[in-house]
């Protein structure tokens, strides 16, 4: 078990989501960024879809309360193991009453921790993604404790020297394809899509991010299509809204932009205040 | 009857197929008919199908290599698809209590629109309405078919908080809120039946192509059956179409 001591912003249990259930309006949900989750899992030798813990903004404290092996992966929040500086993106043995917590942030948003075996919480239609409206907790809290899944424990080698590649931590680059009503666009729109560079607002979250910088437009409004997280939708105000994990499954705005499955990790790394700039991907 | 239709790649893992910008219940079947062609043979290979008004947007479980020669192979079953494969359609019966109490909006709208509290209700459990398909929350069902003199204009603010169950009239639209959430609609009463429960193999029981039908019934029987539906026991009036 992992005791919960702080939650901070928030901390939540994630795998790769919940699919098969959109045509019933539940969104995917699942870790933010898939790079630095799966490289946790890989690291400690567990399953791609093993559930990990993710924190935001490194403001949580954990308790382990048995021996493990763990994984930090992501945001780098000057991790501490008893207030000794540990390592991340590599195999870390935890001692039974240890605690592990966080200290200046030094870069990235999203903290991933695997723990060896993964993590459990309830199974909703085949996810143990946290998300409002379909699992009964929504983020962890303070005294909450997390149960280890050992009865997997697999006694095989951990992966310590594959290589977390870090670079797009610092990318500001946000790869895209062109979305179903790119094509409504006129030129110059497209050329200040493609060569303004956009701040992210303070509406930013697991449901997606509101850029401030606007593109004028007078387009009419359509009716209800399927929208995917990646999505950039122009809305009638100017203001341009990606999509992330937790997003509806439908919507009502142009879609003018597809990010890459890269950049939607890119971008899960990034906060208020931060600056992007989209790259026209060719093809698909 | 056979549809021009358009095919867009849209990201690297989603074909959009879309019809003719409409409303239009003859357009819902032959998307339903067409999703049902394409599962029988892509099923082990597709991860969602999401269905707009006008479109269908195919999400594959593995990014697409080649997406021109995927296209081709979904206009070949559009050309050869079988109608006999689509599966039953159903109309639903809901129960909904339209008393005040719980309809906060019907005075307002009576008052607006000139038309009696009774006569609301009347134009309201009168019309059959299509699913058209679920999205904006789990199990919130795009119906169409509101009868033109119960159109009725969103709050230009939205409530912070509609309860579960709320039926209520949004533009041209009617609607029912399955979990408490915000929402601009106007309410005019609600439902015990639940339209997501995550506990059900189903969650939701209705999909796209259903029918939906409106019965007006009083508080005493809406609490009779938030009882059987809280216990379990409820049974949901079906026919199919």
């Amino acid at each position: 078990m992992i005791k919960v001591l702080s939650s901070g912003i928030y901390t939540a249990i994630q795998d790769l989501g919940r699919t098969g259930y959109r045509e019933i309006g539940v969104p995917v949900a699942g870790v933010m960024d898939r790079y630095a989750a799966n490289f946790a899992n890989l690291i400690v030798n567990n399953k791609e879809e093993d559930a990990v813990i993710e924190i935001v903004y490194g403001s949580s404290k954990l308790e382990f309360l048995e021996n493990t092996t763990i994984c930090v992966s992501g945001a780098n929040f000057s991790a501490k193991m008893d207030g000794k500086s540990i390592a991340i993106n590599t195999v870390l043995s935890v001692k039974k009453g240890s605690v592990l917590s966080f200290g200046k942030r030094v870069f990235g948003v999203r903290t991933y921790i695997a723990v060896k075996g993964g993590v459990l919480s309830d199974v909703i239609l085949g996810s143990r993604s946290f998300l409002k409206g379909i699992t009964k907790k929504i983020a962890l809290k303070k005294g909450d404790a997390i149960t280890i899944n050992d009865g997997l424990k697999q006694i095989g080698e951990t992966k310590s020297k594959v290589k977390f590649n870090k670079e797009y931590l610092f990318s500001n680059t946000i790869e895209v394809f062109k979305g179903p009503e790119y094509e409504w666009l006129s030129k110059e729109q497209k050329e200040k899509l493609e060569q303004a560079s956009f701040t992210i607002s303070p509406s930013n979250s697991r449901m997606g991010y509101i850029l401030n910088e606007k593109i004028e437009n007078n387009f009419a409004s359509m009716f209800s299509s399927g929208v995917l997280p990646g999505t950039v939708q122009l809305t009638p105000s100017g203001k341009l809204i990606v999509l992330m994990r937790d997003c509806q499954v439908t919507g009502g705005y142009p879609r003018v932009l597809q990010l890459t499955e890269k950049s939607i990790n890119v971008l899960a790394q990034k906060t208020t205040k931060d600056t992007i700039a989209f790259k026209l991907k060719q093809g698909v | 009857m056979t549809y021009e239709l358009k095919y867009k790649s849209y990201g690297e893992f989603s074909i959009l197929i879309e019809w003719e910008a409409s409303i239009d219940t003859s357009v819902i079947r032959d998307i339903n008919v067409f999703k049902a062609n394409i599962l029988k043979k892509e099923a082990k290979v597709l991860q969602d199908c999401i269905i707009g008004y006008h479109s269908l947007l195919i999400v594959y479980k593995n990014k697409l290599e080649e997406v021109h020669k995927k296209i081709s192979f979904l206009k070949d079953i559009y050309m050869h698809k079988k109608k006999e494969i689509s599966t039953y359609d159903y109309i639903w019966k809901i129960p909904v209590c339209y008393d005040v109490k719980y309809g906060i909006d019907l005075l307002d709208i009576s008052q607006k629109t000139k038309l009696s509290k009774e006569e609301i209700i009347q134009l309201h459990t009168h019309n059959t309405y299509t699913v058209y398909f679920i999205g904006f929350l789990p199990g919130f069902l795009y119906l169409g078919g509101l009868h033109k003199k119960l159109f009725f204009d969103r709050k230009p603010t939205p409530r912070l908080k509609v309860p579960k169950g709320a039926v209520a009239i949004g533009g041209m639209q009617t609607g029912v809120y399955p979990q408490e959430s915000a929402g601009g609609w106007n309410i005019i009463g609600n439902t015990p039946v639940s339209f997501f429960d995550i506990t059900k193999e189903t969650p939701c029981f209705a999909s796209s192509g259903d029918q939906i039908q409106f019965t007006s019934v009083t508080e005493e029987a809406y609490l009779s059956i938030e009882e059987e539906v809280k216990s379990g026991v409820y049974k949901m009036e079906k026919f199919i179409i």
